[in-house]
């Protein structure tokens, strides 16, 4: 899937993949995608939870070996 | 979408119990909510400039995971308290998880609203200065006008 940005979550634990997921989406605008990497498994739910709050729409949220791959769609 | 409200109520300055309500505001703001966090006794050590006296101890905490089995007499030890923290924090680090300092920049970053609470800063004869700039000092009545508005309230 093409994307604009990429933010690499990996090694963080809760909140912060979410909390900088967050702030990588400010300076980007309506329509672009963001790539997250995460390894936090809780990321997966909470990704989807992020999305559904935010507006933001999860495009897709696979596992790669140990890997948590997001895309987002900025509102 | 109408702006979801939370307030909490932090009560706790130990290391552990630190965690919850800095987590909890930082991932709401995330997430686009109001939050306001109203720190009394001694949750306001948590608003203290240096966070690096925050410490977690074993003693009477039979629930924390310990590498060895330790007697409480043993725990009693003057230097344990130090090692506990010094312990945790390394796990912490290597773990991932943020600093109390950088979830806090992250609140303040995102608008959370910090409360003093007078009563208990006059209580500890705590002064001002020792405390973050930008927080607001006020009373019960202050934390529950926002309180009772909220989607979310919380004691911690």
């Amino acid at each position: 899937m093409n994307y604009d940005k990429e933010f690499d979550a990996s090694g963080l634990a809760c909140p912060m993949p979410i909390v900088k997921t967050k702030k990588a989406l400010a300076d980007m605008a309506s329509g672009q995608v963001l790539r997250v990497v995460a390894t936090d498994p809780g990321s997966v739910c909470d990704m989807q939870a992020f999305a559904e709050q935010t507006g933001n729409a999860l495009l897709a949220s696979t596992t790669e070996s140990s890997k948590f791959i997001f895309f987002l769609k900025k509102a | 979408m109408t702006t979801k409200k939370m307030a909490i109520i932090a009560t706790k300055g130990a290391l552990d119990m630190a965690y919850p309500p800095l987590i909890l505001a930082s991932t709401a703001a995330a997430l686009g909510w109001e939050v306001q966090v109203f720190f009394t006794f001694y949750g306001l050590q948590l608003l203290r400039k240096d966070l690096s006296g925050i410490a977690i101890s074993p003693l009477a905490n039979p629930a924390m995971p310990m590498p060895v089995p330790m007697p409480v007499i043993v725990q009693m030890l003057p230097g344990m308290e130090w090692m506990a923290t010094t312990m945790m924090k390394a796990k912490m680090k290597k773990k991932g998880v943020a600093s109390l300092e950088e979830l806090r920049a992250v609140c303040i970053e995102s608008d959370v609203k910090f409360i003093a609470c007078q009563m208990t800063v006059d209580l500890f004869e705590f002064e001002k200065k020792d405390f973050i700039d930008g927080i607001e000092f006020g009373g019960a009545a202050t934390f529950m006008k926002f309180a009772g508005e909220t989607d979310v309230c919380l004691f911690i």
